[in-house]
């Protein structure tokens, strides 16, 4: 029966062609701008770490105390830590794994003859780092714990900056002078590049920056080579002094592989922040010690401009339009036919047939649409990748928004086409074939 | 016209009838609201700097040589600057300007008593004091960035300090209004905890580098006081269509007097590019609304026509009958146009009062003002006139129906 309804839903869309294209057009319009921007969201809120994500985990404390505006630059002060805290919670080792880590941005001074000298930015770390976000290495490693103890003077090089200023050579064991200091490299990684930059601060722009360069964090504090990122003090400033007990700015992340650890890391940071706060450090209650996921983290950090919430919501609601647009026309035509299936009901089709053979009239206007809205969509993402924001590189379709499309298409022109369908399906034979 | 036979019509086509208003509503609602966040956004995007926009230009500089005296590269660098053919005046500033997003500000209060208020209540808010963007620069700042003081002088050249806060400040009007409400600013010192600075004048506008509030956006200060770091921006005025030439040259003037700096190419911008880029992402948000608002009623004028011409063609007989029994060309067009009319006044009805819901429903989730009510008759005549055009052709082909059509058998 399939093949026969969708002969007659064929024949029966070929007969009105313009109102066919009509409908096809509403639904390519009302997809194509849906689905780009939900392609938009869709990257935008991608996991940056597959396979490892759900075990990495950001501690947070609150150490600000109970009076001041700590809100004026539009971020939480506390999303970071300050040093005592950060190195308390590293050398407690409650965590399989922890590292805390700040954005760095250093002048590279080549040996090379006749390269000018250029910033970079980077990260200082320690050396859990590598090992908990799986970063993978082409050549060399990363540092031990005790060159974090040491304060050593290393670094790891990504392999576009190695490349840049040791060409084809191998960096491992050369020097590079960064800053005003000599520093060995010791390894190079691949090119590694988590979308979003989910570690980083919202000082970077975590869609499209990278990580050229690794080096110790206690080496970057011992030397002097400040951060890039977000820093903020509240009481008196110590001069810059980055151990500050109340300057914040470190970002801190922790492996935990178990729930038991889960619940176990948490009950740690509750217990660390009372102590403090018995010290006499922290003011605000000990329970407001929290353990973010690292998805909760990125929803927490609030990624997605409200511009771009904004521009799904009126995708959607112009998808709304078309629907009703669609609907509209289907109901007009279905009844339209109303001595055609008064003969078929006549003739011993059920109600069931008759909104069958609609429904499947409708899917093919969904499965046309779908296509159009596609290209619509496609088209849309190329004109986002030509918006200079830091995301607008990763807006790509790939196969499972594809899919998601031409679903979307056929779900929506199948719903648009129900009340029509109904409504057809419940024409009274008698009254229409006594008028023909 | 008679309503009574369209209403019985319409009675046959209920369902279809009450989808095409609903979808007039929808319309009319979204429609309403988009072109009220289009003009938000048009606004915010036009408001003026205070400055000379199309004259200036900016390249930042920053020297990499350790223990190299900047001021007297500073100097230099304006020297090798002010040479160049073109350039009619050029300063050093540390970093901000009117929207290119680099801030420092800093409280300051009308008074020591203001200031002891703001510590009491732990807030800057209703205390008197403000916080204000702070602009530094060397001198001659205010004539090249050709900002209009309203009153007072400018900086006199012993004013000017490297280290250090200086004595005196010029304000704009917007401060100086909030900071000495009734009186005049001239001459008074503001406080900001270590130091007094007296106000020396006022200019017009000077808008802050970053927006934040309406209300806080005009509240700027310059002090006399020269950039002191070796990381300094340049601003060059020049005649309007020689600005690019003029930034390629300043780029290897600066090369030349001193080849140890490093000079960031995405930091040497024409004011209008600083500008541009401040609201690149309002322009692009105000394309897509405009695009969504085209694409929209471009939908409705469709489904419209659309539907009347399913309705012209299944009603091709009785139009013959009526035509047959006396009603003239007119009447038939009148009859479509009537119908029409009564299903989009439905629609707008329903979707005026959607559109405030959904203004209300913004409000709540984004920093949206309320919809100004004479949005709305606006959006109903648009949308008035589009059903009205797009019911004409389908109205004009019911009106060329012959009357013989009658005779004749389905």
């Amino acid at each position: 029966m399939f093949g026969y309804y969708l002969d007659l839903a064929l024949r029966s869309l070929k007969r009105t062609p313009i109102l066919t294209g009509l409908m096809v057009l509403a639904i390519g319009l009302g997809i194509g701008a849906s689905m780009t921007m939900l392609t938009v969201l869709h990257v935008m809120t991608d996991d940056p770490l597959p396979g490892r994500s759900s075990h990495l985990y950001v501690p947070h404390l609150n150490p600000l105390p109970l009076k001041g505006n700590f809100f004026a630059n539009g971020y939480d002060p506390s999303d970071h830590l300050t040093w005592p805290d950060a190195m308390a919670l590293l050398n407690a080792q409650s965590a399989r794994r922890q590292s805390a880590m700040a954005a760095g941005h250093l002048l590279v001074r080549p040996s090379a003859v006749g390269m000018r000298s250029f910033y970079v930015d980077g990260r200082y770390t320690t050396a859990d780092f590598f090992t908990m976000f799986g970063v993978p290495f082409e050549r060399g490693s990363s540092w031990s714990a005790a060159d974090d103890a040491a304060g050593a003077h290393v670094v790891v090089l990504a392999d576009s900056l190695a490349r840049k200023l040791f060409g084809g050579t191998d960096a491992v064991g050369k020097m590079v002078r960064m800053g005003e200091n000599d520093l060995r490299v010791i390894g190079v990684t691949t090119n590694w590049q988590p979308s979003p930059l989910f570690y980083a601060d919202s000082r970077t722009k975590r869609y499209s920056d990278r990580d050229l360069f690794f080096l110790p964090l206690s080496t970057a504090v011992d030397l002097n080579l400040g951060t890039d990122g977000n820093v903020d003090s509240w009481g008196k400033m110590p001069n810059g002094d980055m151990r500050s007990a109340t300057t914040t700015w470190l970002q801190f992340w922790v492996q935990l592989d178990t729930p038991t650890q889960v619940a176990a890391y948490r009950q740690f940071l509750i217990d660390y922040s009372a102590q403090q706060k018995s010290l006499g450090r922290f003011q605000r209650p000990a329970t407001n010690a929290r353990l973010y996921s690292l998805m909760g983290w990125l929803v927490h950090e609030n990624l997605v401009p409200g511009d771009v919430r904004l521009q799904m919501w009126l995708a959607l609601g112009f998808l709304l339009v078309c629907m009703v647009n669609v609907m509209a026309l289907l109901l007009a035509k279905f009844l339209r036919r109303s001595g055609e299936i008064s003969v078929r009901r006549a003739l011993g089709a059920r109600r069931r047939d008759i909104f069958v053979q609609f429904g499947i009239e409708s899917a093919v206007i969904g499965v046309a649409g779908g296509v159009l809205g596609v290209l619509i969509a496609e088209l849309g993402l190329w004109s986002v990748r030509h918006r200079p924001d830091d995301y607008a590189h990763i807006a790509r379709m790939d196969a499972s928004m594809l899919l998601t499309t031409l679903a979307l298409a056929v779900f929506a022109s199948m719903i648009a086409g129900l009340l029509p369908a109904w409504r057809a399906c419940r024409v009274a034979p008698a009254l229409q074939l006594k008028t023909l | 016209m008679q309503i009574r036979p369209i209403l019985s019509t319409l009675r046959h086509h209920k369902l279809t009838a009450i989808l095409l208003t609903l979808q007039v509503a929808f319309t009319c609602a979204i429609v309403c609201n988009v072109v009220f966040m289009v003009a938000q956004r048009v606004q915010r995007i036009s408001v003026p700097t205070g400055i000379a926009e199309n004259e200036l230009s900016a390249i930042h500089s920053r020297g990499i040589e350790k223990g190299e005296n900047v001021q007297a590269r500073h100097v230099a660098d304006l020297a090798a600057l002010r040479a160049i053919p073109g350039v009619r005046s050029a300063v050093a500033v540390s970093y901000s300007l009117p929207l290119n997003q680099s801030e420092s500000s800093s409280g300051m209060c009308p008074s020591k008593q203001a200031l002891d208020r703001a510590i009491q209540r732990n807030s800057i808010d209703g205390s008197g004091c403000v916080q204000p963007a702070l602009y530094d620069g060397t001198p001659g700042l205010i004539a090249t960035l050709g900002l209009h003081l309203a009153a007072g002088r400018d900086f006199l050249p012993d004013e000017y300090v490297s280290k250090g806060k200086p004595a005196v400040a010029i304000i704009t009007r917007a401060l100086a209004q909030k900071l000495y409400p009734g009186r005049s600013a001239l001459g008074q010192s503001m406080y900001d905890g270590d130091n007094f600075f007296r106000v020396v004048g006022i200019v017009d506008t000077l808008l802050r580098p970053a927006l934040s509030k309406p209300g806080v956006d005009g509240d700027s200060m310059i002090w006399p006081q020269r950039p002191d770091g070796s990381s300094v921006t340049y601003v060059l005025r020049s005649a309007p269509q020689d600005r690019q030439r003029v930034l390629k040259a300043a780029e290897a003037a600066l090369l030349q007097a001193s080849s140890n700096r490093i000079i960031d190419p995405k930091q040497m911008q024409t004011y209008t590019q600083i500008r541009n880029a401040y609201f690149q992402r309002d322009t692009t948000m105000i394309g897509l609304l405009i695009a969504s608002v085209l694409g929209l009623l471009f939908v409705t004028a469709l489904g419209i026509a659309g539907l009347a011409n399913f309705w012209v063609q299944q009603r091709t007989r009785s139009i013959g009958i009526r035509r047959a029994i006396g009603a003239t060309r007119g009447d038939i067009l009148r009859y479509f146009q009537t119908e029409n009319l009564l299903i989009v006044t439905v629609g707008i009805v329903l979707g005026v009062l959607l559109a405030v819901l959904m203004n209300l429903l913004l409000m709540t989730h984004y920093e949206l003002p309320r919809l100004p009510l004479w949005y709305l008759p606006i959006g109903a005549a648009v949308l008035w006139a589009l059903g009205q055009l797009s019911v004409l052709s389908p109205a004009l082909r019911a009106a060329q129906v012959p009357p013989v059509v009658a005779t004749r058998s389905v």
